[in-house]
Parts: C-alpha cells; structure tokens; sequence
C-alpha cells in the first residue's frame, strides 16, 4: 500500500516547522540555534584561533573543524552515553566536508574555526539541522563565505517521495530511504548527500528536486535569522 | 601555543579594589543575582523531564532520564539516582572536547549529594520488584553558556527538571515506551537547591560572572532545602575560611535558597 | 539586468547577489563571479561610486602594521615578550622595541613586562604567516595599570571612536574616563567606578546598534551630561586615534 497520508498529516513537501536564532551563546564568535519540529540544533563557533597540535596547522589557510554531539537525554529512546561515538564522529566529518567548499580562511593561516554543534532533543533530520545551524553561526561569526549552507532531508516511504522524514516516518515498515544533503545556496550544488534504505535511480533523482526545493525553504528561515538581529 | 584563558579578560585587580567598597565591576550589589533569572521546562521532548536556566548570560540545560535497571545489591529495595555533566567547548572558550574534566565531575559530585542525602526523592518507591527492577533516574546538566555560576543554575535546573519529569509508560513485555509519557512524577519528598557563595578579597559574594570567579579566593556551596535543612556543602578554592566566613556564608546561602527556589513558580 | 540589486545599508548575507552586470566593481568582501557581485560576509552594503563592499557586522580582528591594538605578556624570552593579541597569533615585543631606557643584558625583564600584563602597543610589521612585531614606543603606547578591560568585536570598533574619533571624545567627556580603544576589539578605561561602569554599557550599546543612523544622539542622551565635580581626564597622547 503506498504511503498517501503522512502520520502527521504534512504534504509530501512540506517541511516541519522551523524556528531559527543567532546569538544564542554570548561567548562564541558566532552561534545559532535551528528547530526543525522536535529536533533542535544548538552551534557555536569559536575562532579563527591557535591551532594545536601543531602538525595538524595549514601553513596556507585557517582550517575548519566540526563537531557533532547529541546531549544524553536527547534520544528517542534510552539514554545516550556521553563520550564521542563513532556515529558522532562520522558526522563531524561529514558537516566540515559540507561546509568547506563555501568557507575561506585563507587569511587566516595555522589557524582553527571550530564549530561545536549540540542537540537538546532529536527527531531524525539531526545532521542537517545541525549543518543548518552551522552555516548560520559561522555567517554570524563574520567568517568569509562565498554563500549559505542549507542542509535537509528528503526520502522515500512506500514509493511516495518525502521531504524532511520524521522518526516515526523512518521506522516504518516498508522500503524506506533517507537521504539527508546539504546545498550550496546559488549554485544548487550538494555538498553533503547520504543515503541509507532503498530507492531507484528515477526516484533517487525525483528525491533531490524535492530536496531543491525543501533547502530554498531552509534558507528563508536561515537568512531572516540573520537579519532579525539587525532590524531597524 | 595560547592557552585557552589566555584569550579571557579577567580584571582581578579592579574587582579585588571595588568589592573592597563593595562594589562590583557590573554595578551589582555583592549579594544580588543578576538579571534575567529565567527557568523554561519541558524543553526537551525526548527527556522525562527537563529545563533551561538563565542567570544573566549563563545558559544551563537540565535533562532526567528513567529507566528501569536491577537494584544495587545493598540497597534491593529501593531505585537509584545518577548525575553527570558535561562542560560543552560550546559554552565556554576555555572547555575542551573529551572527558570531563575536575570542574564538571566536582559539580556532579556536590549536586548528587545535595538531592542524595536530603532524600529528596524516595527511592524506595522507585523499586518495583525488590531486587530485581526498580527506576534509575539520571540527570545529566549541559552548560549552553559559562558566564559564571553554573552551580547554582545547574542546581535551579535540576529541580525543575525533576518537579516536571513524567514515568514513560511501561508495555506489557515490560519495555519501556519513552514516546508516551504517563501523567505520573516523581516521589519527590524536598526540594534541595544549592547556592555559591565566594569570598573574593575577603568580601563574601553571590552570583559571581566568570571573571570574577577567576577573582576568588575561596568558594562554598550549599544545598539547602524548604525549611533551611543543609544537605551538602563543598568548599572550593585555595583560600581557607575562618568559621566567621562559613556561618556568613551559610546565612547567605539560606536567605537566597527561598529567592532562587522562588523562581520555579 | 544590470545595476545595483541591492541598496546602500541594506543588510546581507553570505552569498547574496549585490549588483549584476558589468557596471560595478568589487570592494571589501565581495566577490565576483561571472557578472554578478556576490556579498562574501555579514553586513550592510556599501556603494561608493563605482565600487560595492560589504561592512561586516561581525568578524575576525586581522593584524595590520599600523594598528594600534591591546595585548597580554603571555611568555618571556630572551630577547623580549610574547604578546598574546586576541587573535590566533602571538606577537613578538623585542627588548629594543619596549623602552626608550637602555636594558643591561643581565636586567630582570618581568621588572619592565610581566606574565599577566596587558599592554598598549603598535604593530610595526606582519608577515603573511602572520609573524607579528609590536612597538611600545610611541605616544599612547604603554603598559596598562588600573582600569578595567572589556571586549567587542573588532569590526565594531570604528563605530565606538566614531568619525574624527567623535564617538570616544563623547564618552570620555561624559563619563570623565580615560579610554583607550584597541583596534583588536581589547577596550581599556580607567575612571571612577561609575564612569567605567556608565562606559563600558554606552560600549556595549554602540556594539550591539552598530549598524543603526543616529547613534552619537542616542549614546549622548543615555550619557547624559557630563560629570559636575570631576574634571575629565584628558590624555593628549590619545590623540592618534582616526
């Protein structure tokens, strides 16, 4: 049977409400908060600053360095041990792998700009909340960027093409994929695509116009944080 | 290679001179708290029960989570508590990734104690089968901004966080639905808070900001419940205290307990 | 289309489309990309004549030889100082560079600098590994003694001394502080408690309303008038400021 009507009663491409702030955390460079329904993305950035140990320094630009951490009470289910699992780690890379191509530090050689990102509660979709939240904290921090980073993630439950699938959606029972991306606002390009479940290649593709879309909706509620700061 | 408090600005020398007036660098007086005092519960829909505190800039995270566990062997009638924290590097320059460090462990350690031996929760109706199952409540407090003071934050944000925990409902082969929360809270029999006061040039103070923390010269926190019972103290700092400063300090801490705890309604 | 998309302080973000065509050029972060202008910070939008810049809002302090900036003796070697500057880079304050007296090879030089200390000083040379040299010799190059230290972001500190250094003079007058802005965003003042006090929020205040018009009226009403029984501290060696 397809998946025609959403448990949460959404359209097939209609995202979640999101909530979005910079600002959050006084002592960082930068800082945002991004809500996506239930999963809430806490970033902070701190730098460009000193660079240890040494042999991990770019002599020709600053480098950047994420990390992901999901606060122990945030999991749908038992609590999560503290501490840097694998899946954390993984995740790190992949948000610092989505950012770079639109971050320059290079005039800031030997140095780091770290991005902590922490989530209070989760509700799938977390590596892209978090990456969207990361793209505004270091926007806020003044760093040089050639363009914003959206991140959501689109799917397939029962052959119907989804955006921004919830828990729920991922755990149902029927071929399921999730496909999180992130996109360089002005080109369209994807700097981050994950996909875990199953899907054909036409509907693989039908996925990311969908994903497109769904990021041009991210960027809204991204670029109006940043300037809500700033009214006038 | 920079340390991390490097970067900090900390004005010991004229914090030192003005709280010799009584004075302090933000225009405080030496005993108020600063502004906002915000408490939110219920932040987090994937905890029991939880809640973020404000004081002035300093952004605490409180979650509690439930879970039904086997009982200690010297305690099998009765469930059990666990408190931990965590100094983000996201709150605070001067925190790293990795393991906590002595200031998280200390704070757990000293608010453990506070709940713990006030018996602030009943432990022994968290048992449900002597022996073999009864409720664990862990409470993990997350720093989302260090501006000083996390101690008293934390502390006002575990108790709210416990006050609004709600049992997940258990299914019928004995797992645990966390998604739907039961209408019933926690045994809580008191409600410990803890207050900070330092001794900064020998002038006994509340609340302190970050810089004024590095300014002090001893620190004693105190976990007070409703009718002024002390449950836990910890001294800190490298200074000593005279018995003078300890019923100073002690006074201090019961006059803002009331004040502090009076922020959950 | 062709022209300027967007208008004069308007405020953009990373990435936005400032002018499109061929009839504009790139200033302070911007960037162009085929025909188009793209703004590569935060901040508000900047036409002059020709040329589109971004003035960013936020952002990173970058050494520059001339600055004037505040730092913290963070080491001592054999030769001088190390200065911690606020940034990702170490300077270095040569002996020589410190104090126009002559320093005996055997002299205890935690006499002259100490770990701890924070200084006013210039930068006289950075390299593009960012190899910093600082001189405290000069008017208004000293160690500081007193007074307190604040922080604001370093894209904000032309808006806090203000044009012809407007801004400063009015706070100093107003509030009788002496106060020495750091281009680095390091902010020292030294006056009664509550002029530092009255200073340091009009500060805050000019930081976080950078990008506002009319902000001198705004900070002279909440000042006030200027102190009746103290007489302003006037430091002639501050002059220097732009």
């Amino acid at each position: 049977m397809a998946y025609t009507k959403r448990l949460d009663g959404r359209k097939n491409n209609e995202l979640r409400p999101m909530e979005a702030k910079t600002g959050v955390v006084k002592n960082a460079d930068g800082s945002a908060s991004f809500k996506i329904g239930k999963t809430w993305a806490i970033a902070a950035v701190y730098g460009p600053r000193d660079l240890n140990p040494r042999f991990l320094q770019n002599p020709k630009k600053g480098i950047l360095r994420c990390n992901y951490g999901m606060m122990p009470f945030s999991g749908s289910g038992d609590r999560i041990r503290p501490g840097r699992s694998r899946r954390a780690q993984e995740i790190a890379m992949v948000m610092t792998k989505s950012l770079e191509p639109v971050v320059d530090l290079s005039a800031f050689p030997n140095s780091v700009v770290d991005v902590y990102v922490d989530l209070p509660q989760t509700d799938a979709g977390t590596r892209c909340a978090a990456i969207s939240a990361a793209s505004m904290a270091l926007a806020d921090a003044g760093i040089p960027m050639k363009d914003m980073i959206c991140s959501v993630s689109v799917g397939q439950v029962q052959e119907t093409v989804l955006a921004d699938l919830t828990y729920n959606e991922e755990a149902h029972e029927a071929p399921v994929s999730d496909i999180p991306i992130a996109m360089v606002h002005n080109t369209g390009e994807l700097s981050l695509l994950q996909m875990d479940g199953e899907i054909s290649r036409e509907d693989l593709m039908k996925a990311l116009a969908l994903g497109k879309e769904a990021c041009e909706q991210v960027y809204k509620v991204q670029v109006a944080a940043l300037k809500e700061k700033f009214k006038k | 290679m920079t340390k991390e408090t490097d970067q900090l600005i900390v004005n010991t020398q004229t914090i030192h001179e003005l709280i010799k007036t009584g004075k302090r660098l933000d225009g405080r007086s030496l005993t108020d708290y600063r502004e906002p005092i915000t408490v939110q519960t219920e932040v987090s829909w994937t905890a029991e029960g939880s809640a973020m505190v404000q004081i002035g800039e300093t952004k605490v995270i409180v979650g509690v989570k439930l879970s039904l566990e086997k009982p200690y062997a010297d305690t099998a009638d009765q469930g059990g508590i666990m408190i931990n924290a965590e100094l983000l590097p996201l709150s605070s320059p001067i925190y790293n990734p990795g393991p906590p460090g002595m200031k998280a462990i200390e704070m757990a350690r000293v608010l453990d104690r506070g709940i713990r031996e006030s018996h602030a929760i009943d432990l022994k109706k968290l048992c449900i089968t002597p022996g073999e199952k009864a409720w664990f409540v862990i409470m993990d407090i997350v720093s989302v901004n260090d501006d000083g003071n996390l101690f008293d934050a934390a502390g006002l944000a575990l108790l709210a966080a416990l006050k609004t925990a709600r049992f997940p409902t258990v299914k019928e082969d004995g797992s645990l639905d966390y998604k739907n929360k039961t209408e019933e809270k926690l045994p809580l029999l008191k409600q410990p808070i803890s207050i900070t006061v330092l001794k900064i040039n020998g002038a006994l103070v509340i609340d302190p900001t970050a810089e004024e923390e590095f300014s002090a010269d001893a620190r004693l926190t105190v976990a007070v419940d409703v009718n002024g019972t002390i449950s836990a103290m910890q001294k800190g700092g490298d200074a000593t205290l005279t018995l003078e400063d300890v019923d100073g300090m002690v006074g201090l801490a019961l006059e803002k307990a009331d004040f502090l705890r009076g922020k959950l309604e | 289309m062709t022209g300027l998309v967007q208008q004069e302080r308007n405020v953009v973000v990373p990435g936005e489309v400032l002018a499109e065509g061929m009839d504009y050029l790139p200033g302070d972060n911007t960037y162009r990309e085929q025909d188009k202008i793209y703004a590569k910070a935060l901040g508000l939008v900047n036409v002059n004549n020709r040329v589109v810049k971004i003035t960013s809002l936020a952002g990173p302090y970058l050494p520059r030889a001339g600055d004037k900036i505040i730092g913290k003796v963070v080491d001592i070697t054999m030769s001088g100082w190390r200065i911690e500057t606020g940034t990702a880079y170490q300077a270095m304050l040569m002996v020589r560079d410190a104090t126009m007296r002559f320093i005996r090879k055997e002299e205890d030089l935690t006499k002259i600098l100490d770990i701890g200390d924070y200084v006013v000083v210039k930068i006289t040379n950075v390299t593009s590994q960012m190899l910093i040299d600082l001189t405290m010799k000069g008017p208004g190059l000293h160690k500081v003694s007193g007074g307190r230290l604040m922080k604001i972001n370093a894209q904000k500190v032309p808006r806090v001394i203000g044009k012809q250094g407007s801004m400063i003079t009015l706070i100093k007058e107003r509030t009788g502080c002496q106060i020495t802005v750091g281009q680095n965003g390091r902010v020292w003042l030294r006056g009664t408690a509550e002029g530092e006090m009255k200073a340091t929020v009009a500060i805050k205040m000019i930081e976080e309303q950078s990008h506002l018009e009319g902000l001198t009226d705004k900070i002279g009403k909440f000042l006030g008038e200027a102190p009746k029984f103290e007489k302003p501290v006037t430091t002639p060696q501050e002059g220097g400021e732009q």
